[in-house]
């Protein structure tokens, strides 16, 4: 049973899944779609499903230590978060026919990517809040523009994801401005984890245009609407206004107001940094991957006692 | 008609080592009908609804989950979509812009 690998050289299937894509349509789990589309859409969104998760570790790191009651409650709900968008783009890559235990074994194993953002360390409470205003401040501009992807269930869980995000976004400027508007240790605090997470920010939309085979083709798919360059853009656009609202300093003094482009210009990013974490050997790159496949152990004593509860039970029916 | 499932469908399904797939359809507030919001894994039907209230309202988002697992749902598919809804489009007189109204008169 396997008539996709033949069917997906047909040329004519081919062109009509083109034209679907032009005209706006969505695909949906059971339609037929050229197997590079479904492998790269599986790529592509396990990669965010695993940046959700990781993502609760640099976060997770401060909860015992959040500053009041209030910040904890609200660290602890975008947490569970997290959880919860990993799991509905899980979710949505089983709609392409892979297993979601195999796509965390990859995790597990370190072979599977994520984003690298993940990989640097939370030093101080500040970092918790420039994560929010920052990390979630850019996942949203990209988020937003997946809401439109062409494949549906992907779509449908950014428009769920991106409700979230909001909340993530006000939370960490609300701390930001709190400290940037505190004693002169706490602004110094802000704006240091300023000048440690703007950077790693700008580099989450990925390498340029000119070097992003991928982007290219999931543009063409309508997977993606805009470019890395067109996102990274926007964020800086977007994020300027804001660090001066809250007396902060974006760490970038080529950073200009281009009235023809009518664009923020920014300085030169280092890619040679970001590549370097992508291929493993940023801040934290192992610690991650430890403290993940530590948990996942932890937690195999409550998978083991809900499987035995669940076969008493039905062993129970049976009988009765 | 297949039956099948809704996720992951039409291929062959590696075997599952994280319990059974359940899709979840979550009732908003207001009268409005239940929705198919995504799916969840669970070993039995009680831990779905659990899971999926964590996983799908934890915002007020629902007064109602129904949790199905996926392998009972039956679905039509793509290749049927032509003829298994075409009675739909060649009866225009059942649309009301298939009636003439006199002029002026508003219905």
């Amino acid at each position: 049973m396997e008539p996709r690998s033949v069917a997906a050289e047909d040329p004519a299937r081919n062109a009509e899944f083109e034209a679907r894509i032009a005209r706006g349509d969505s695909i949906e789990p059971k339609d037929w779609m050229p197997e590079r589309y479904r492998k790269q859409l599986v790529r592509m969104m396990s990669q965010h499903a695993h940046s959700e998760v990781v993502g609760m570790l640099p976060e997770g790191n401060w909860i015992t230590r959040a500053p009041t009651l209030r910040r904890k409650m609200g660290l602890l709900a975008k947490v569970q978060d997290e959880a919860g968008h990993g799991l509905y783009i899980y979710c949505g890559t089983e709609t392409l026919g892979v297993d979601r235990h195999e796509l965390v074994s990859q995790l597990l194993a370190g072979t599977a990517k994520y984003s690298s953002i993940f990989n640097y360390p939370t030093l101080t409470w500040a970092d918790i809040g420039a994560i929010g205003w920052l990390v979630d401040g850019a996942a949203i501009v990209n988020q937003t523009m997946l809401a439109k992807a062409s494949y549906g269930p992907y779509a449908r869980a950014m428009v769920r994801i991106c409700k979230e995000e909001n909340f993530h976004k006000k939370q960490g400027f609300e701390i930001m401005t709190t400290l940037s508007a505190g004693t002169p240790p706490q602004h110094r605090m802000a704006q240091d984890a300023v000048n440690r997470w703007w950077w790693p920010s700008l580099m989450m939309f990925g390498p340029h245009d000119k070097d992003s085979p991928n982007s290219e083709e999931m543009k063409r798919w309508g997977v993606k609407r805009k470019s890395n360059d067109e996102l990274r853009q926007r964020f800086v656009n977007l994020t300027v206004a804001q660090a001066k609202a809250i007396g902060l300093t974006l760490p970038d003094s080529e950073l200009r107001y281009n009235e023809e482009t009518e664009n923020w210009d920014f300085g030169p990013i280092d890619w040679a940094e970001f590549w370097r974490v992508v291929k493993g050997d940023g801040p934290c790159n192992r610690d991650r991957l430890a403290v993940r496949n530590k948990a996942h152990d932890d937690g195999a004593w409550v998978r083991d006692a809900a499987t035995a509860y669940a076969a008493k039970r039905a062993s129970t029916t049976e009988a009765a | 008609m297949t039956k099948s499932e809704t996720s992951g469908v039409g291929r062959p399904r590696p075997a599952d080592s994280q319990w059974p797939l359940w899709e979840v359809f979550v009732q908003p507030p207001g009268a409005e009908p239940h929705q198919h919001v995504g799916s969840v894994h669970a070993v039995d039907a009680e831990q779905a609804l659990q899971n999926a209230r964590d996983v799908y309202a934890r915002r007020g988002e629902g007064v109602s989950i129904w949790v199905v697992p996926s392998s009972a749902i039956v679905a039509s598919t793509p290749d049927d979509m032509g003829p298994f809804f075409d009675p739909g489009n060649d009866k225009p007189y059942r649309h009301p812009q298939f009636y003439k109204v006199p002029r002026g008169v508003r219905l």
